[in-house]
């Protein structure tokens, strides 16, 4: 066990944890928009920054990344941190004019948007926090969606912008989307699903006659699990 | 080590009848600052012409002298003469030139300088041009060591560019080249040399100035069997050529310097990544790969060392963030270039999650220089801190325009008046600009400020990587600043919110100064957000992204102020505030 202290208060935690799980473990909130418990941290949002000081040197860092040390002095309030949180929020809002949950985080946090930005009207809601990609990277395991150019200009897609192979259209993406930026659609039947610009034919369950699921993903299922595809069609709520 | 001193000293033989041959030999300086200048078309003349008059003439290559105010550069090696300097050589120029040499006596173009001998650096050897009595017709023309460019320059990584045909390995040797590697290989343990680069106080030479030795002890330390050595060769700060002409003019010190490197830390494989936009560079590289394997310095069990080792080269695809190091090896890893976070160093997870050490093109290119020549002799060149030399491309509103290296602790003074001639076109110095977008303006009222890794630093800027542009005051300096902001929201690869979002609204708010668009309050305005992305950004380029900007408004306030309050430029560049007047 690792001691520490954050905002003043002594913490124990695990050896390889992260301050942001340790502070969250001891009823520290510490924000964050671009995490997720279930992928590998990217540090892209900078909001969950804190003010360390180790010996001499005093440095922000994202708190989502660093690992716990012994004797460190963490601050996630400092003038500094408070700083980089209020210009992260408004430069989102500026970017994304239209997301609801970026003003309402920002509204939660005391942040106004600053008027000197011009608001774009061409990003959406993406705040290119970056979890789709990597949701399907790793816990999908497709990679049917990456990232094209770089910059402001830098946009989450399918290569080339064209009906992925890779993609089966299990909605992961837009689930995890913060900002509701990844449209998934419906026919009014539920017979087919819309995503990333690629029709899925559903599958409807054995039992209950819903369309639950496309088929490209029930066969990628198969295939990773090994488990036959006829037992899987079968929606979850009635296995 | 006996088949590699008998190689060695074979090859020194052919390499120095090579560089000072038994027949004229005519050298003519094709990096590409020469080709830029012309000196392609001079080249093909000279083979034309020497052709055409059946002369026992030897035309050759070299890369970069320095001296790119003066290029085209064509130089004359006459048996038992000194070497002869010509200069803004056009393809009318040949004839003359030619002459010179058929008939003995300088017609209508004068050589700009001249060499007698030279003193090698790295092992303190004599190359003798002239024996015996200086001609007559050689008196006036000033010796190179002695003119102003020249006079207070020390060139230990630069030591053969300009001097050596790049695609000559044997010019290479003769001139103290792979004597380093014997050294090392034959009579040093891998901890004696970190121990001579870490006491010679070398620094990074690409701009962190982070502890060279330092750097190679901890991943020799590191914990893994895989380790490797990475040249950084994405050079991007604008303005500056340091490390081009580096690679291109003596691509076989940085393999050198990598192979020791390599001995040292327990590396047996190493990378060099060099910009796409220097297929020169990519070209000598490979070239000199190929020779040092077909040599035996590179390969397997390396003279019978028990050491092997190979060099890769990889090319970048048009991404300033590559330069940074673990941008570089994504990129390297054949991911996008974006870089992470560097709470875990790159030494002990870097490329391939394995201990790698990656250090600047002039970084590696100093060390065979240390290894032989030691590391007290190395120490006691510079200043405080920083020892040894650094290379600077000076550049800008100078008259002597070109590739100076100098002793760290050089003023900023000396460097643009006695070395950079002054400001021409009777104009006045305003800043001079360091560090590149990284960097800083400084002033008039700083430039006795010695030139090293701190010093600059204290005045917001920076040394950088050698990058130094001269201004004079037909220059705005919120110019400036938007110039910068713009190349970086280019450049920005778009991973962290405060340099993607963050750069590109200050590059805003400067358009918007520059258009007399602007707001009180605006100045503030950048302040506040610079701070911010300094602290959020996650890596250097955002980190460092308003540096220009601050410090333009500490040295140049006043110009802001004119831009917002009175909508004026007073440097007549921003047009459309100027034209409204």
């Amino acid at each position: 066990m690792i001691n520490l202290v954050i905002d003043n208060k002594k913490i124990q935690a695990e050896e390889g944890s992260t301050i942001l799980k340790a502070a969250q473990s001891n009823g520290i909130e510490i924000p964050t928009l671009c995490y997720h418990d279930e992928i590998t941290a990217s540090g892209s949002c900078r909001l969950c920054s804190v003010e360390i000081t180790k010996g001499e040197r005093t440095r922000i860092v994202t708190s989502c990344i660093y690992q716990v040390e012994k004797g460190l002095i963490v601050n996630t309030q400092s003038k500094r941190v408070l700083n980089v949180r209020r210009l992260v929020l408004q430069l989102l809002m500026a970017r994304c004019p239209e997301s609801e949950v970026i003003r309402e985080l920002a509204e939660k946090m005391g942040v106004k948007p600053q008027p000197r930005f011009k608001p774009d009207e061409d990003k959406g809601t993406c705040i290119l926090c970056r979890q789709c990609v990597e949701v399907c990277e790793e816990v999908v395991g497709v990679s049917a969606i990456g990232f094209s150019y770089r910059g402001a200009d830098k946009a989450v897609g399918t290569p080339f912008v064209e009906p992925s192979r890779a993609c089966i259209g299990c909605g992961a993406c837009a689930y995890v989307c913060p900002t509701g930026h990844i449209k998934m659609g419906e026919s009014e039947s539920g017979k087919e699903r819309f995503i990333w610009d690629k029709t899925f034919k559903m599958v409807a369950c054995k039992v209950c006659g819903r369309y639950f699921a496309p088929q490209e993903q029930l066969e990628y299922i198969s295939k990773k699990t090994g488990v036959p595809l006829s037992k899987l069609y079968t929606c979850v709520n009635c296995r | 080590m006996a088949k590699m001193d008998s190689l060695l000293t074979k090859m020194k033989e052919k390499g120095m009848k090579s560089l000072s041959p038994s027949k004229t030999k005519i050298t003519v300086g094709m990096a590409t600052c020469g080709i830029a200048s012309g000196a392609e078309l001079v080249y093909n003349a000279l083979a034309d012409e020497i052709e055409k008059q059946k002369l026992d003439i030897i035309l050759s290559k070299a890369g970069c002298i320095g001296m790119c105010y003066r290029e085209p550069l064509v130089d004359v090696i006459e048996p038992n003469r000194p070497r002869l300097t010509y200069s803004k050589v056009t393809p009318k120029n040949v004839i003359a030139i030619l002459n010179q040499i058929t008939e003995g006596k300088s017609k209508d173009k004068k050589p700009y300088c001249r060499i007698d001998e030279e003193d090698l650096i790295i092992n303190e050897e004599k190359i003798r041009y002239l024996t015996g009595a200086l001609p007559d017709d050689i008196k006036a023309i000033p010796l190179m060591k002695e003119i102003d460019f020249y006079k207070k320059q020390i060139k230990i990584a630069t030591r053969n560019c300009g001097f050596i045909n790049p695609g000559n390995i044997d010019e290479y040797i003769a001139r103290g080249g792979y004597f380093s590697l014997q050294k090392v290989l034959s009579n040093m343990e891998p901890g004696k040399v970190i121990e001579e680069v870490e006491g010679s106080g070398l620094r990074g030479r690409g701009g962190g100035g982070f502890s060279t030795g330092f750097k190679w002890r901890s991943c020799r330390n590191a914990t893994g069997e895989i380790k490797y050595v990475i040249c950084n060769g994405d050079e991007g700060d604008p303005g500056a050529y340091m490390d081009r002409s580096i690679m291109e003019g003596d691509p076989h010190s940085v393999i050198e310097g990598m192979i020791i490197g390599a001995y040292a830390i327990g590396a047996h494989e190493g990378y060099i990544y060099v910009r796409d936009e220097y297929p020169l560079a990519v070209k000598a590289l490979t070239l000199a790969i190929s020779q040092a394997k077909e040599y035996g310095f590179l390969g397997k069990d390396i003279f019978k060392s028990g050491f092997s080792f190979d060099i890769n080269i990889s090319k970048g695809a048009g991404a300033f963030v590559c330069g940074e190091s673990t941008a570089l090896m994504a990129s390297l890893e054949g991911k996008a270039g974006e870089p992470r976070a560097k709470y875990i160093h790159t030494i002990e997870h870097g490329l391939w999650d394995r201990p790698s050490n990656l250090n600047n093109v002039e970084t590696w290119a100093n060390v065979p220089v240390i290894i032989s020549r030691g590391r007290e002799w190395f120490s006691k060149i510079g200043y405080k801190k920083s020892t040894g030399t650094k290379v600077f491309s000076l550049v800008g509103n100078v008259k002597n325009i070109g590739l100076i290296e100098i002793p760290m602790g050089t003023t900023l003074k000396e460097i643009i008046y006695d070395i950079g001639g002054g400001i021409p076109k009777g104009e006045k110095f305003k800043a001079v600009q360091t560090g590149g977008p990284s960097g800083g303006c400084i002033p008039k009222e700083l430039i006795d400020l010695p030139v090293d890794f701190d010093e600059l630093t204290k005045v917001g800027s920076m040394m950088g990587s050698g990058g130094m542009i001269i201004m004079d005051e037909t220059i705005c300096m919120v110019d400036v600043a938007r110039y910068f902001e713009e190349f970086l929201e280019g450049e920005s690869c778009g991973k962290c919110v405060p340099c993607r979002e963050g750069v590109r609204r200050m590059r805003e708010i400067l358009d918007d100064i520059c258009k007399g668009n602007s707001k009180e309050g605006d100045v503030e305005l950048l302040e506040d957000m610079s701070q911010a992305i300094i602290d959020g950004s996650l890596c250097a380029l955002g980190g460092s992204a308003p540096n220009p900007v601050l410090s333009t408004i500490k040295y140049f306030r006043d110009e802001y102020n004119a831009h917002i309050r009175e909508k004026k430029c007073p440097a007549g560049v921003c047009t459309e505030i100027t034209r409204s007047d």
